[in-house]
């Protein structure tokens, strides 16, 4: 086993442990959202398929190599549009939502 | 500095902000700016990735092609992501969740070619491997879940026998493959493997039924995320395995706190239907007991002069996109005078926060959206109950039956009001396949048909009554 490997790996474990620690408490109504964002995140795939196509040196590499591009961008931007407006709704509501709870607890 | 370290560098900024945007995306203040700090990060990290060196010392090669690329996805992916219909938002986290485990995959196979010739170590070969796998069932089973949300398919659990068995028989060619491989090295059976992939992909995907697509959904998007990470071993890229490593870790997690909320376990969601379809497809009437079904002019007689009604809306309400319809009763019913409440189960529509983004699609005020213990509180005092293409979110067996499968699932007593009325499409019971006995109350009438038709004929009866 190389030294890489186990920096590799490293790196996942603690990646795990943030990953379960940084959600533990959220409310269910931004369980859909949290989805959506973590979504668009994984698309830094797209940084995988750039280094793919540019490193490509045969054609079929290269062919894979654009697929891979366009489906990785499809995952980024589309999904942080989708999540972005799903919480566009939520903004739009929320002030409105916490004056009416303030001036229902002043009663 | 060189430019792989300064490289490395962009990139731990990028991990962080991803970190951060998780965080903010799970208090509702800072969920929208979590996101454009995630897009931020995301843009330095491809922007910095033009600048990337080839492990033999090259520049990025094929810059015109990658732009091509992306300018292609981008111009498919915005309009979607912008003019699809606000309801069909579960479909779109599923097809860019797809897109995205298809983009792994490819990565993953584009890498075990090009590094084929040169002998790579065992792991190297497994990680590209668990990439293909786990990247290609993320793709075919967001497809499958896509095609059942957006009704290119049924909806319900597809099930037939020995279903558990093939499936554990495809499970096991592809671990078995992964070995031949390793041993191996065949490219040949790489497309194999490919090919198994993707048959288990949608054979794990079609019993789950079509209300608990949303828990699969999420757990597809951990899948992908951790097909991101073994791309990021094999290609040695810190940044893909901490932010595929993130999402898988934070997808699990948050499955099952989504199958939680429904009173049920992650095992239940995925593989429940093998047992229950029985009780889901076999309800018909046996026992003789009768229901009261309305027209549409008794209910809008009895809607019009009620002091206090409450809705309930549920799944139904989603798939026939009734959100206006239902607005505009409210409307009419207030006008004459009549209070009007929303009470919103956790899970209602078995999507949490579905509802109320539903809702405010169709401008109805967020204070007039009760959570379910206010709600339980104001249904003593509400003349009607209007329960609206819900079911097992009202179903009293929650609390009565211990051996219903939905016992001590937290309920909305939709029971408590002086009269019960249901929008249904069919006396079909909901997902768990538990029997209402609400739906038998002599206080209970029931409306059938699509909630957006019956709808629509109930506001023509209180308009006119």
């Amino acid at each position: 086993m190389s030294n890489a490997i186990l920096q590799y790996t490293t790196v996942f474990v603690l990646s795990a442990f943030v990953g379960i620690e940084i959600i533990a408490k959220v409310p269910s109504i931004l369980h859909t959202p949290l989805m959506s964002g973590s979504n668009a995140i994984h698309g830094v795939i797209l940084v995988g398929a750039m280094i793919i196509l540019g490193s490509a040196t045969t054609s079929a590499e290269e062919v894979l190599g654009f697929l891979a591009v366009i489906l990785a961008t499809l995952n980024v931007v589309g999904g942080f549009v989708v999540t972005d407006r799903m919480l566009e709704l939520f903004k739009s509501k929320s002030p409105a939502a916490r004056k009416a709870k303030t001036e229902g607890e002043g009663q | 500095m060189s430019r792989g370290t300064l490289l490395d560098l962009i990139y731990l900024i990028a991990a962080t902000t991803f970190i951060i945007a998780l965080k903010g995306l799970g208090s509702p203040k800072r969920a929208r700016l979590g996101n454009i700090i995630a897009a931020g990060g995301m843009t330095l990290a491809v922007g910095a990735t033009f600048f990337h060196q080839t492990s033999d010392g090259h520049n990025l090669r094929h810059i015109p092609l990658i732009l091509l690329g992306m300018f292609i996805g981008a111009i498919v992916a915005v309009p979607a992501a912008r003019f699809m219909q606000i309801t069909s938002m579960p479909q779109l986290v599923a097809i860019f969740n797809g897109v995205g485990g298809g983009a792994a995959a490819l990565v993953s196979i584009t890498e075990f070619m090009h590094i084929h010739a040169e002998k790579p170590a065992t792991y190297v070969t497994l990680e590209v491997l668990l990439g293909v796998l786990i990247g290609t069932v993320s793709f075919s089973g967001s497809a499958i879940a896509y095609a059942k949300l957006q009704e290119l398919m049924t909806g319900r659990p597809i099930t037939y026998p020995g279903q558990q068995f093939i499936n554990a028989i495809f499970a096991l060619a592809a671990v078995a493959l992964i070995v031949i491989i390793l041993v191996t090295s065949s490219t040949m059976l790489l497309w194999v493997l490919l090919a198994v992939s993707f048959v288990l992909g949608i054979i794990f995907v079609l019993p789950i039924g079509g209300a608990d697509v949303p828990v699969l959904i999420s757990l597809l998007n951990s899948f992908t995320g951790l097909a991101v990470a073994a791309s990021g071993f094999t290609l040695g890229n810190n940044l893909l395995i901490v932010a595929g490593t993130l999402v898988g870790a934070s997808g699990i997690l948050l499955t099952r706190m989504m199958s939680a909320a429904m009173g049920r376990s992650l095992a239940n969601v995925l593989f429940s239907a093998f047992g229950s379809v029985v009780t889901a497809t076999g309800a018909d009437r046996e026992d003789g007991r009768t229901v009261r079904s309305g027209t549409p002019e008794d209910i809008g007689v009895l809607l019009s002069y009620s002091s206090k009604v409450v809705i309930i809306p549920g799944y139904g309400l989603a798939v026939a996109q009734a959100q206006h319809v239902i607005r505009e009763l409210a409307d009419e019913l207030e006008a004459k005078g009549v209070e009007v409440l929303y009470a919103i189960h956790p899970v209602a529509g078995r999507m949490p926060g579905h509802m109320n983004v539903l809702l405010a699609e169709a401008n109805i005020p967020y204070e007039k959206l009760k959570e379910m213990d206010e709600a339980n509180s104001e249904l003593t005092t509400a003349d009607v109950a209007l329960v609206v293409g819900a079911n097992d979110t009202v179903n009293p067996a929650a609390k009565t039956d211990p051996g219903s499968p939905i016992y001590g699932m937290p309920i909305i007593n939709a029971g408590d009001a002086e009269n019960v009325v249901f929008l249904k499409r069919s006396m079909r019971p909901g997902f768990a396949g538990v029997e209402n006995d609400l739906l038998f109350d002599p206080k209970t009438v029931l409306l059938f048909g699509d909630a957006k038709d019956t709808l629509t004929k109930l506001l023509a009866a209180v308009k006119s009554s």
